[in-house]
């Protein structure tokens, strides 16, 4: 059998050739040298509409061109505009017809520099419920409901495998499932359902070729996939898993570098008179024996234990090199108070020291209290070493960042998406669609 | 599959059968409409012009949709207010047969089935009908008339007048349609399929696509 030939007809009003690229699936035809729609349905064609009111405007995709999307090569055989209008306020979107005489009949809208990929779905979408707003169940997947129009055709050019006429009216409903969108449209009380795909126009440059390079998209379009789509759960899987990875760390740093004692010893200070007891010491300022610190140079942790009672005492430290004459100043509050209703403080602190060298070292302690307090023991210990656990704390708090600034960004691209449906929240003021 | 040919009583052109079963024909040469009887072919009638259609299938097509091979042997073509359609008959490697319909490059496969229950005498847009465990719904009545046969059809079928066709759909891609022009209506029951589905071989070419 001989190929199936491309024909063209002239057109009844001007004469004019017009091409036709659907072959006998073209019912209607738009002449491109005087815009009047034919029917192209029978041999002797028919004019549909003579004027369509309008200044012609070049389709982004030029009519005739062939693209390939997921593997299958369309041409664009017709363009229509369609607006809706609500009350003084109205906007338009774009629609191309795909044709391939295989694979049948697409479409590709564009709107603000967004682009959906659309397919007619010949299977019934269910009814359902997505967070008590209205949705349809469809291929396993649950579309919101996003807003509903009334749709006109203001413009159409090249061939259309119905009888298109300007003026022509339908109502549509949009359910989203980004990025995927559900659509229906109604008229005469059929329901046509289709499912589409968004798609962003630089894969619409390179899928037909275009010049240039397409125009930004502007705001966000009600299936444009978030661009923090599935990373919000991954961030924070992410950073559960670093989290188990400090924690290791840490126990790491727990059994392979425990602080060794470099000197212990127990005091008791009394404010004024020098005290009676076994134990009793010093009063005022002393220096301890001196000892050893070794290994590279590494931080000591100094840490004092008291038996204070509803009282504080304040502790001026020096960690003397005895052979440099470095000197490490530090000081300590201790103070503990406890009632019936509960206990404020703790009786013991301690001071962590960086950077400290190797050598011999002593300290000088000078113990300050209130006036007419009662003694106070204390123990004072010092480590080598010690893993500093509170930079482990300040990285546990960098962690969260990440994940955290892709939940606020990801919420932030949600709210953007529904200020433009009829679901958005009545805060916004909307009223501007 | 093929049975012996015959010669057309009109104008003696060979016919010949793809499938064995088959009722009617029609002859490729003087478009005579052919029944089988008993015993020779009888001329019941002429097909007019087929009007031009842009199927990609046409007789001789072969497929396979789930592991089942079919080839297209026949067609009737319908013709309603928004445009026509064709329901190819299609004849599977088992000897069953069944309906290919393409409207708009839109495909649909069925088969002839026994209504487990009452099949609602007035269709309705929207009509919810329990059928074979699953929930139909009346997507579309259509008015349409016969506008032409071809090739190998398992009953007689031509100079039809007025024909109502009420179509179903579920949710999951079930598709049925009830020919209300027999009496009680005639219940087919099949699925929507993409193109890529039905592996189709032996298609029509179009000029500038390969």
């Amino acid at each position: 059998m001989p190929a199936v030939q491309a024909k063209s007809i002239s057109c009844p009003n001007c004469g004019g050739p017009v091409q036709l690229r659907g072959f006998a699936h073209t019912l209607s035809v738009v002449c491109p040298q005087c815009l009047t729609v034919l029917d192209a349905s029978t041999p002797e064609v028919q004019i549909l509409q003579t004027f369509q009111g309008k200044t012609r405007t070049q389709p982004t995709i030029p009519l005739g061109s062939r693209g390939k999307i997921s593997n299958t090569q369309y041409e664009v055989i017709g363009f229509q505009t369609r607006q809706v209008s609500t009350g003084e306020d109205s906007y338009s979107w774009d629609e191309y017809l795909l044709f391939n005489p295989f694979q049948g009949f697409r479409y590709l809208t564009e709107y603000n520099g967004h682009w959906n990929f659309v397919h007619l779905e010949s299977a019934l979408p269910e009814p359902a419920n997505a967070r008590g707003r209205p949705a349809f169940r469809y291929g396993g997947q649950t579309y919101a409901a996003f807003d509903s129009m009334t749709a006109s055709t203001v413009y159409v050019l090249g061939e259309f495998p119905w009888r298109v006429q300007t003026g022509d009216s339908v109502a549509c409903q949009d359910f989203v499932a980004p990025p995927w969108m559900l659509s229906s449209e109604s008229t005469g009380g059929e329901i046509t359902w289709s499912r589409a795909e968004y798609m962003t126009g630089s894969q619409i440059w390179q899928a037909f070729k275009l010049p240039g390079s397409p125009p930004p998209a502007y705001g966000i379009f009600a299936n444009q996939p978030s661009p923090f789509g599935g990373d919000v759960g991954s961030s924070w899987r992410t950073w559960l898993w670093l989290n188990v990875v400090l924690a290791a760390l840490v126990f790491a740093f727990m059994f392979l570098s425990p602080g060794r004692v470099a000197f212990s010893d127990r005091y008791v200070y009394s404010e004024g008179a020098k005290p009676d007891v076994a134990l009793a010491n010093t009063t005022g300022p002393f220096v301890t024996p001196t000892f050893q610190l070794d290994g590279r140079t590494s931080n000591v942790e100094l840490s004092i234990h008291t038996d204070l009672e509803n009282n504080w005492a304040y502790f001026s430290f020096a960690l003397i090199n005895d052979q440099t004459g470095q000197t490490f100043d530090f000081a300590r509050e201790v103070s503990y108070y406890h009632d019936s209703d509960g206990s404020e403080g703790s009786r013991d602190n301690r001071v962590i020291v960086p950077s400290v060298p190797s050598g011999q070292y002593y300290l000088r302690v000078e113990p300050e209290m209130a006036r007419g307090s009662p003694f106070v023991a204390y123990d004072l210990k010092l480590q080598r070493n010690v893993p500093n656990y509170g930079f482990f704390g300040v990285a546990a708090l960098l962690l969260l960042i990440p994940p955290l600034l892709t939940t606020i960004r990801k919420g932030s691209f949600e709210a953007a998406r529904w200020r433009e449906s009829d679901y958005a929240p009545r805060s916004s003021g909307g009223g501007d669609d | 599959m093929s049975s012996p040919a015959a010669n057309c009583p009109n104008c003696g052109a060979p016919v010949k059968f793809l499938w064995s079963s088959a009722v009617q024909t029609t002859c490729e040469f003087c478009l005579s409409i052919l029944v089988r009887t008993d015993v020779d072919l009888k001329k019941v009638g002429e097909v007019a012009d087929l009007p031009a259609d842009a199927s990609p299938i046409q007789i001789g097509t072969e497929g396979a949709y789930q592991n089942k091979n079919f080839v297209v042997v026949g067609r009737i073509i319908y013709e309603y207010e928004q445009g026509g359609w064709n329901e190819w008959h299609i004849v599977y490697n088992d000897g069953s047969s069944g309906w290919l319909a393409d409207a708009q490059l839109e495909y649909d496969l069925s088969w002839l089935a026994k209504p487990g229950g009452l099949l609602p005498v007035q269709p309705l847009k929207g009509l919810k009908v329990q059928l074979e465990n699953s929930t139909f719904q009346v997507t579309s009545v259509t008015k349409a008339h016969y506008k032409g046969v071809q090739g190998e059809l398992p009953f007689q079928y031509w100079d039809k007048s007025d024909l109502l066709f009420a179509d179903l759909r579920t949710t999951s891609g079930e598709f049925g349609t009830i020919d209300y022009s027999e009496n009680p209506p005639l219940l087919f029951l099949g699925r929507g399929v993409e193109f890529d589905d039905l592996h189709l071989k032996n298609l029509r070419e179009f000029e500038g696509w390969t």
